[in-house]
């Protein structure tokens, strides 16, 4: 199921690298929120300290979102979602392989928004960057495995677009408040490693149990 | 449209009756679905057999896409079941979707990669050869023009598409063969090709079930015509049909 799973997700990321349409776009509308914070909010290292991880997340969140919706545009072009689904592998190797595809991307967004930040704000966002590099790696599975599982789900529906993250952003609260909590805890003054590692404990719980979630309810959401 | 004419010939290696697991026999049993208060297929029972091309006939909206899609396993009954065979023994899930092979409106290829790499592709996921011989060799079966095979799919003509599409569909050498509107786009020629080539797989032992409006093309090919009238079978007969014979049907019983 593995192997399936690399196989789909290699074909999104190999399209992905030829067109380079939803990175540049994902990528360019992260950028672009972390140049509107830096003018709309006063370059103060107590505010940037607090203010900074709920930018990060929020750029990862819409930035994401456009992502998402548009990888599974591309599913719908050519109704190749379907032929996915015909294929004779497990329809979770679908599932994952669209969601490792979107975490990749979710990653490249984050490797913009993390040092516009850092250089944009003077955020010091690079004191713990073992630490940060994890809470963002489980973000961006986190967000990837809820958000495959509803953008998949959408697929026929019109309004998917508008609908998306009306569905998706309820479920991502606890992964923002433990991306924004932990990024916090990394880059306060004086860094505090344990409240770090409990949300980055609580990150792995919430990615583990909507794995569990997804895998479970992925093939009835997506058979009409 | 049709640059090179299909080998209808080396198409009957495309299906391969007689294997281990092909399906020889599906049982559509009083398959009903409903779209919220929308009735797609009212208790449609029908039975498709090896070496038999069934005509699914019918008005737009009469339910033919939906019976494909669910004998496809791509939709969901509310009601009835489909049960797939092989030497009288019932099949399931992954073995099931491994002997099917889709033509559907849309080409179910992707734009951004070549037609090599669309098929290269599908072959990992259906555990097939993808070595070039074996890529190039379907390729030749459905007539591609090998100068496009290296090409972004999206660049395509419609004809082309519609032949990827079909290599797509035959990768796998189905058992099953079900297609949605495969003349749609095509011109006179292609069409007639197209259909020479459905009764090659017929011939070579394949269940072929084909959803058109074009009956020149399935003329002395479809030997199996059911019509359905908004979702319930109105007609099932089993026989050859000539142009004029199918026409006729269609006009008495799809009205």
């Amino acid at each position: 199921m593995l192997r399936q799973a690399a196989r789909v997700a290699w074909k999104d990321l190999r399209i992905e690298l030829r067109s380079r349409e939803i990175v540049y776009t994902m990528a360019f509308f992260g950028g672009l929120l972390v140049v509107v914070y830096s003018f709309v909010f006063p370059v103060d290292p107590i505010l940037v300290r607090a203010a900074v991880p709920g930018m990060l997340w929020v750029s990862i969140a819409f930035a994401g979102t456009i992502g998402l919706g548009r990888a599974f545009d591309r599913e719908r072009e050519n109704d190749t979602m379907r032929a996915l689904l015909l294929a004779p592998v497990p329809r979770l190797s679908v599932f994952l392989g669209k969601a490792i595809a979107i975490a990749a991307l979710v990653l490249a967004v984050t490797a913009v928004c993390v040092p516009a930040l850092a250089l944009l704000l003077d955020a010091p966002l690079f004191a713990e960057p073992g630490p940060l590099v994890l809470v963002l790696v489980l973000g961006a599975i986190g967000f990837a495995i809820v958000g495959t599982v509803f953008a998949a789900s959408l697929l026929k529906v019109r309004s998917r677009d508008v609908l998306l993250p009306v569905v998706l952003y309820p479920l991502l609260v606890p992964l923002f408040v433990a991306g924004t909590s932990a990024t916090a805890a990394l880059i306060a003054e004086r860094a505090n490693l344990a409240k770090a590692w409990y949300w980055i404990g609580f990150l792995g719980l919430y990615d583990a149990a909507f794995l569990v979630l997804s895998l479970w309810v992925f093939e009835s959401l997506v058979i009409e | 449209m049709l640059a090179r004419e299909p080998d209808s010939a080396s198409l009957r290696d495309a299906a391969r009756p007689g294997k281990a697991g092909a399906i020889d026999l599906v049982k559509i049993e009083k398959v009903a679905k409903r779209y919220g208060s929308e009735r797609a297929l009212a208790g449609v029972s029908l039975e498709l057999r090896a070496g038999s091309m069934c005509a699914l006939l019918g008005h737009n909206g009469a339910g033919k896409t939906t019976l494909v899609g669910v004998v496809s396993t791509l939709v969901r009954p509310t009601g009835g079941q489909v049960a797939y065979e092989s030497a009288g023994k019932r099949v399931e899930g992954d073995r099931v979707r491994r002997e099917i092979g889709l033509l559907a409106h849309a080409s179910l290829c992707y734009g951004e990669l070549s037609a090599i790499e669309n098929l290269e592709f599908f072959a990992g996921l259906y555990g097939v050869d993808a070595s070039a011989p074996a890529i190039g060799k379907l390729l030749d079966q459905v007539g591609l023009d090998p100068r496009a095979r290296g090409r972004a799919a999206r660049t395509y003509s419609r004809g082309m598409v519609q032949r990827l599409a079909l290599a797509r569909a035959l990768l796998a050498q189905p058992s099953l063969v079900l297609l949605d509107e495969p003349f749609t786009g095509l011109d006179r020629g292609g069409a007639l090709a197209l259909g020479e080539q459905l009764g090659a797989l017929r011939d070579a032992g394949a269940i072929v079930v084909v959803v058109t409006h074009d009956l020149e093309a399935i003329a002395g090919r479809a030997d199996h015509v059911a019509i359905l009238r908004r979702g319930q079978l109105v007609l099932e007969e089993r026989g050859a049909y000539s142009y004029e014979q199918l026409k006729d049907l269609y006009h008495r019983h799809a009205n």
